[in-house]
């Protein structure tokens, strides 16, 4: 019997996702912890790997193919003395076969993809974290008419999405393509908007990348969802500056060099954990308050902004928090952060202050509650002691999801945020 | 001093106790007025004693039948005074039942005739005449209807009968015109009927029981005739002359032609009258549309703090829609957001035999809706449980859209449907489309198996026909 290897799911919320690249050809011998294809999930690339011994039987799925569904036979797998099998006709979606035997991945398996096959084991709806609640008619309209059931709100009990909140929301652009034979509701459909017509002006259209669909979609739904409020405060960072400067020179020898942006985190974490009233997150029955400050730090990468997680940042050294942000921020370079690295956090800090931003508003990354924008410190015109001075003063503008954190509350974050930073010798007790 | 509450429901019934229960349950001080028996219509003269009636009839069936099962019974008759008796005993019981519920939630009941005296007021006027003054900030109208009369011959109770006396005959009729083929006229021609009357049905519209679908009317039709009962459809009862000996009514048949026949006894089932009169809904402003009081989702009438369910409002008439909806009403005084009801998932039953059962629209209303439909239909004589039973008259139709899989509606005819029906309904309620339906395993062997064929069918897979 040939082995079905099928389209992996590579997070708990993947349902579809691009082969962009297959590692192996026809005929080829493998062994089970060999590297197969590179698949690329709604956020980060991700190699995947084989499970059983073989030779590659037949390649069913083409490298560059979209939106196969997990589930999808992307490969068959001969077993030492077959010959190669009929070629299937309609490869069927069922629950990935490796998720049968993640234990039995051997030790040769790169050690960062060992969490994703185990990460697989889990059917996706089973995560409970971002499943979509939906009526199968929901569903089904949905996908007739390319609507993301996911930037629905449902009214039914429980907050499920009926036929009426599908019939109520406009469809995908008209030319959208045709979600692939299946029926089931597609997972990163466009957020549902017109489609503009491209003015006659010489230009070149680029396909959007999951990573920019995702982004898309999940910036368009804090904005019509979240009610934003905005405060802004000055900050002197005199202090900070020259605390980092003795930590520095302290550190050398370790070979740690801690960045502004570093001790921000810290500061961020540790404000938090002050004023838990702005480490929450919204739901539409209940308010989630996190005793843990997770901090989601954008960074931006050629493929769009990711914002992988420093977890626990509170109770994290300096030297760490600086060790794990730098190998953080490489990988996501190299698209190549697992899932977990990036899903999750209770926070968010954008830092634009290396291209001279003074001061910018943030769009909070929902579920999130807030997010820091910190603009760049400069030498300004300063009142110290009554007297007209000159100190190293950042602008930092905290947005809040005002359905979840009152102003005052907010307020008190940024005073607290403040206090640290011109302080900063509070955060390291 | 007026005795203050959360909330007064004016009726009893089954949407006025369950309404006091949930208000209950939600903490609210609640109050209940009932002017007769508690438990309303419903399981005092309606659904609950015919229910009882329709049993016994049922039994008498197969007992006239035992030989088809191998079984001999000899010497059988029936004894209608006892059967009205056991009748009686089943709504005493339950009206007993409902006591206790109000007694348990600790809902103060009022018995005598309300009346709302001012926004947030009403009085109770005791059988001795005794008057009570209560206040809430809401007042839930649940105080239903009752039978409508012919506009020339008005129930006597003697020969010409409305449910109620037809729920405690004095005696058994020998020749029995039943006016009207909805759900009641129905039920009692077929309980007459297999308790010995000779009965004939007039129905003005075109078919029997006209709100169901057409290809129910056509089987029932066909089954009541089997039985021996006379249908006459397209036709009216001009007059009525009651004699020494009976009543002489004059029927315009589907032809024009008028013919005069006797019957011992005349049971006028021709729609309900709704109990809006002498309540002071006039005075407060209440806002009615052909005698039924206007509601808006939450079941909340155009003045604020007056709600209104069950019957007194629109249709469908029937006691679980005035249950669903008293959740409806206390939830929303309660501010709790209840989700409005859909009609379309509200279900029907009718105990005639065979029994009849639907909800959502009929092929022909979907139809005139314009969706474009898939249409199964899978009859009793096709399930082993059916023909086991010796029950193979009927069928299971199911209508879906065909453009979406959405389950559009469901009609049965047959033994026993009134339990399946709530398979559809749940389905309805959860948006299920085709598929899930067909991936449901059913149970075997059970009448229920036709619901999934009845699906099966609809996109041309049925397994066992």
């Amino acid at each position: 019997m040939p082995i079905e290897i099928k389209m992996p799911a590579l997070s708990p919320t993947m349902e579809e996702g691009t082969l962009a690249k297959w590692l192996v050809k026809e005929g080829d011998t493998v062994k089970s912890g060999d590297l197969l294809a590179e698949i690329e999930t709604d956020k980060a690339t991700m190699e995947f790997e084989a499970v059983d011994e073989g030779t590659i039987g037949q390649i069913l799925i083409a490298e560059g193919t979209d939106n196969v569904k997990v589930g999808t036979v992307i490969a068959t797998i001969n077993g030492d003395d077959e010959a190669a099998p009929a070629p299937k006709a309609a490869p069927k979606a069922e629950t990935p076969k490796a998720e049968a035997a993640p234990a039995a991945a051997p030790k040769a398996a790169p050690a960062d993809a060992k969490p994703a096959l185990a990460t697989s084991a889990a059917p996706p709806a089973s995560s409970g974290g971002e499943r979509v609640k939906a009526s199968p008619l929901a569903r089904r309209i949905a996908a007739e008419k390319s609507i993301d059931l996911a930037a629905l709100t449902g009214t039914g009990p429980n907050g499920r999405i009926i036929r009426a909140d599908v019939e109520g929301a406009k469809g995908g652009a008209a030319a959208a393509p045709a979600p692939a034979a299946g029926t089931s509701a597609p997972a990163a459909a466009p957020p549902a908007s017109k489609p503009a017509s491209v003015p006659d002006i010489p230009h070149e259209a680029t396909k959007l990348s999951n990573v920019r669909k995702v982004i898309a979609r999940r910036l368009t739904e804090s904005k019509q969802t979240v009610p934003h409020i905005y405060l802004t405060v000055d900050i002197r960072l005199d202090a900070l500056l020259k605390l980092r400067g003795d930590l520095n020179k302290a550190l050398e020898s370790r070979g740690v060099k801690l960045s502004v942006n570093d001790l921000i985190i810290k500061a961020l974490a540790a404000s938090l954990i002050q004023v838990p009233k702005c480490n929450v997150m919204f739901t539409p029955d209940q308010l989630i308050s996190f005793s843990r400050a997770d901090i989601s730090v954008a960074v931006s990468t050629p493929s769009g902004l990711i914002t992988p997680i420093i977890a626990d940042a509170a109770n994290k050294g300096l030297a760490a928090i600086s060790t794990e942000m730098k190998d953080l921020a490489t990988r996501a370079r190299d698209n190549k952060l697992k899932p977990e690295e990036y899903m999750g956090g209770t926070a968010s800090l954008s830092n634009m202050g290396m291209y001279g931003i003074k001061q910018f508003e943030a769009v909070i990354n929902p579920p999130q509650g807030m997010i820091m924008a910190i603009g760049a410190g400069e030498k300004r015109p300063y009142i110290v002691d009554d007297a007209l001075g000159v100190a190293t003063v950042m602008s930092a503008t905290g947005s809040f999801d005002h359905r979840a954190i009152d102003g005052a509350d907010g307020a008190e974050l940024m005073q607290a945020f403040k206090a640290l930073v011109e302080s900063p010798l509070g955060m390291l007790a | 001093m007026a005795d203050t509450f959360d909330l007064i429901v004016l009726g009893s019934g089954p949407g006025g106790y369950v309404a006091a229960i949930r208000a209950a349950q939600l903490g609210l001080r609640t109050a209940i007025v009932e002017r007769e028996n508690l438990g309303g219509i419903c399981l005092n003269w309606g659904c609950i004693p015919t229910k009882a009636l329709l049993r016994s009839a049922e039994i008498y069936h197969y007992m006239q039948h035992a030989t088809d099962y191998g079984l001999v019974a000899e010497k059988i008759s029936a004894d209608i005074d006892a059967v009205v008796k056991r009748s009686r005993g089943v709504a005493k019981q339950l009206n007993q039942g409902v006591t206790h519920l109000m007694k348990k939630n600790k809902i103060t009941v009022f018995m005598g005739d309300g009346k709302l005296t001012g926004k947030g007021k009403l009085s109770v006027t005791a059988a001795d005449g005794k008057v009570s003054e209560l206040a809430a900030a809401n007042i839930i109208v649940a105080t239903g209807a009752r039978a409508r009369d012919l506009p020339f011959a008005k129930a006597d109770g003697k020969r010409i009968w409305t449910y109620r006396h037809a729920m405690v005959p004095a005696e058994m009729p020998s020749k029995l015109l039943v006016i009207g083929s909805g759900a009641i006229g129905i039920e009692f021609a077929s309980f007459y009927n297999d308790m010995g009357a000779e009965v004939t049905v007039v129905e003005m519209l075109d078919r029997v029981v006209p709100v169901e679908d057409a290809d129910v009317s056509t089987f029932l039709e066909k089954a009541l005739k089997k039985q021996g009962m006379t249908i006459m459809t397209g036709a009216g009862v001009d007059k009525l002359d009651v004699t020494a000996s009976g009543v002489k009514a004059a029927i315009k048949g589907k032809d024009g032609k008028v013919t005069t026949s006797e019957f011992s006894h005349v049971i006028v089932a021709i729609g309900i009258v709704p109990n809006t009169e002498n309540i002071g809904l006039e005075a407060l402003g209440v806002k009615t549309e052909r005698g039924h009081i206007v509601t808006d989702p939450t079941c909340k009438t155009n003045v604020d703090g007056i709600y209104a369910i069950g019957d007194v409002t629109a249709p469908p008439w029937l006691a679980h829609k005035a249950s669903h909806e008293g959740v409806i009403a206390v939830e929303a005084i309660a501010g709790k957001h209840p989700h409005a009801m859909d009609v379309r998932n509200i279900p029907g039953c009718t105990y005639c035999h065979p029994q009849i059962a639907s909800v959502g629209l009929t092929e022909a209303r979907a139809k005139e809706a314009g969706y474009a439909v898939k249409v199964g239909n899978f009859p009793f004589i096709g399930n082993g449980k059916a023909i086991a039973l010796g029950e193979s008259e009927g069928f299971i139709k199911t209508v879906f859209d065909a453009k979406t899989g959405e389950l559009l509606g469901a009609h049965m005819i047959g033994a026993e449907v009134t339990e399946l029906i709530q398979g559809y309904t749940i389905g309805k309620t959860l948006e299920t489309t085709e598929a899930e339906l067909m991936e449901t395993v059913f149970p075997h062997p059970t009448l229920s198996e036709m619901m999934h064929e009845s699906v099966l069918a609809a996109y041309g897979r049925t397994l066992h026909m």
